[in-house]
């Protein structure tokens, strides 16, 4: 019973927690089926331009000595040439710093381990490895592989390996953690890796403008409207800037200044808003939201 | 007191180093750690603690979201870069290729010999089964796969495909597609041993069986020697790669029937990754097999020849795998 290793308790959505050395929770965020098959995609079309322009590149070595090509020699290089560089293309990208093929750098997500441990080599290697497995191999066995494997095998055992290679392809769909066969074995995940930019403080552009707000008027709202509050600013669509202004004037009865226009009132009340709280965040009071009415007066 | 909000303060105070340590990990993604000097490299671990503890209190003490989530992604950036990928790949692909894929390979010489002694049983019992009744070779062989290579085949067709590659592209899409099939027979009797190595052992020994009747069918026709050299210039890299991929297909299994103290999951992943590095070693085999096949075997014509080259790779691969280094008495 205590041995039985069973992780303890995995939430179902995207979110993981990832405590680093320094004790701080870092929150990864999983990288959804459809990045990491948009990604698949941008680097098979990649690799697939790399390709026909290496076989262009052979055709014009013979066009200019004008000897006759070997038939062979496309084939030799369609299955050998893409072999190697389908493989040595993951595993590359993979082991440089940023942990990402480019078609993943355009998904913005990565490689991790799932321990949260140093992304070692290894388990590049491993992931990628079994890539042939869960993706090339199936894909052979439908493209014309089957056929092969009937003649050396048996209708039924050929139609049994191209099921159980789709299996195999299949299992990030049937894993709360998404992960591949690949993943399983080299113990690693693939994150969400955002980058974002530091952004200007709207606290500070924003000043009070000149409009005191009563202290009712400020508790009229908690963090969650706080953040929303935050989000439209930094969108600054004026149709929701203007809705949203009346809104909150309305909740808290102010009257509108002469000269003061929807996003003036917004910043300034966003800066007072922020300040009442974030002090009461100090003496250790989060208000949730404008339903949390506890600990005030 | 200034109007100057006490996270705002923060933020100001913090900024510049977030910004430097910023600047850092883009020098590091687009190009790599080679291009940071030496103060950068001393300042990176500095600026990413000190971020680190600016998140925390971020955290507990802003509530500007947006700042919450540029620091968790500067924090998470610099995290994997600070505790990230160690080796550079070409070092990397060295230590594999001179020491840990020959040490996996050894250790898996139990296995080594099942896989080899089934392949071989198959083909034997092919043989004499196909010598004594040439109507066996078809439940061995698929037509596609013998292109016409069977026991109706007579002798002077039999010794042209043996020595005539290039000219019409038949044996040469032939050699390729073989190496496609092989492959897969390799990477499946892998993919399959965890069912409790049944599926590997009927792999491994089926291809057995495709040799051996392979084989009765040039022998028959009096081409035995002619065969041998033909198969062996590749055969034997790549006989050997189905072969130790059988063997890593073993392991897991045998691994997955028998955990011992670990979860039977656990004992799978972790046969697998040594399989893993081993079916690193079998793709590297495979694409040699197949360079032999399409280049060594148009090329050399002479039997002797062939047999030269057979041998030598069996040297080199068995010197390779199974020389001891110092490192293996080391780690023993």
């Amino acid at each position: 019973m205590a041995d039985k290793t069973k992780t303890p308790k995995v939430p179902a959505g995207l979110k993981r927690t990832l405590i680093t050395p320094e004790g701080v929770d870092l929150g990864v965020e999983l990288a959804p089926l459809t990045a990491r098959f948009g990604a698949l995609v941008l680097d098979m079309t990649l690799l697939l331009v790399g390709l026909f322009v290496f076989q262009l590149l052979i055709n014009l070595v013979f066009w200019a000595t004008s000897e006759k090509q070997p038939p062979e020699l496309v084939t030799i290089i369609w299955f050998l040439v893409s072999f190697i560089a389908r493989n040595s293309w993951f595993i590359f990208w993979e082991m440089r710093p940023a942990a990402a093929t480019p078609g993943k750098r355009i998904m913005k997500i990565r490689v991790a381990m799932r321990n949260g441990g140093s992304l070692t080599a290894d388990a590049v290697f491993a992931r990628n490895v079994t890539r042939e497995l869960e993706m090339f191999l199936p894909l052979s066995a439908l493209a014309g592989g089957a056929a092969a494997a009937s003649g050396s095998l048996g209708g039924w055992m050929a139609l049994a390996m191209v099921v159980w290679t789709f299996v195999f392809s299949l299992i990030p769909l049937f894993n709360r953690d998404k992960l591949r066969a690949g993943d399983l074995i080299a113990g690693t995940w693939v994150v969400m890796a955002p980058r974002e930019t530091l952004q200007p403080d709207l606290a500070r552009d924003a000043g009070h403008g000149g409009l005191v707000f009563t202290q009712a008027q400020i508790d009229a709202y908690g963090v969650m409207e706080l953040q929303v509050l935050e989000d439209v600013l930094r969108r600054m669509d004026r149709q929701v800037v203007k809705d949203v202004a009346a809104r909150i004037r309305e909740k808290i009865g102010w009257i509108t200044g002469a000269d003061e226009t929807d996003a003036v009132f917004l910043k300034a009340y966003y800066a007072a808003l922020r300040e009442r709280l974030e002090k009461r965040l100090l003496f250790g009071h989060r208000r949730k939201d404008k339903h949390d009415i506890s600990g005030l007066k | 007191m200034s109007g100057a909000l006490r996270s705002e303060r923060f933020r100001a105070e913090r900024e510049e180093d977030w910004r430097a340590l910023d600047r850092l990990l883009k020098k590091i993604e687009t190009r790599s750690v080679r291009g940071l000097t030496d103060d950068e490299l001393l300042a990176l671990p500095v600026l990413y603690r000190s971020a680190m503890s600016a998140l925390a209190s971020a955290r507990a003490t802003s509530l500007d979201l947006a700042l919450t989530r540029y620091l968790e992604s500067l924090c998470s950036r610099a995290y994997y870069f600070v505790y990230g990928v160690r080796a550079r790949p070409l070092e990397r692909l060295t230590d594999f290729l001179s020491r840990q894929l020959p040490a996996q390979i050894r250790s898996m010489w139990r296995e080594t010999l099942l896989s080899a002694a089934l392949f071989t049983i198959g083909a034997v019992i092919a043989y004499i089964l196909v010598m004594g009744d040439p109507d066996w070779f078809y439940s061995f062989m698929g037509r596609q796969l013998s292109d016409g290579r069977d026991p109706s085949a007579t002798a002077e067709f039999l010794r042209n495909t043996l020595y005539d590659g290039g000219k019409d592209d038949g044996l040469g899409a032939l050699a390729s597609f073989l190496f496609t099939h092989n492959a897969q027979i390799a990477l499946w009797s892998f993919a399959l041993g965890f069912a409790l190595c049944l599926p590997t052992a009927f792999l491994i020994t089926s291809n057995g069986c495709m040799l051996g009747a392979f084989l009765a069918v040039f022998v028959s026709k009096g081409l035995g020697f002619e065969v041998g050299g033909w198969l062996a210039i590749h055969g034997v890299t790549e006989i050997f790669a189905i072969i130790l991929a059988g063997a890593a297909g073993f392991r897991i299994g045998w691994r997955v029937g028998f955990p011992g103290a670990v979860s039977r999951l656990d004992a799978m992943v972790a046969a697998g990754r040594r399989g893993a590095i081993v079916m690193g070693g079998v793709v590297l085999m495979l694409a040699c097999a197949g360079l032999l096949e399409g280049f060594g075997r148009q090329l050399i014509k002479n039997d002797l020849a062939r047999y030269g080259v057979a041998a030598a790779t069996a040297i080199f691969w068995g010197v390779y795998f199974y020389f001891p280094r110092r490192q293996a008495l080391r780690g023993g």
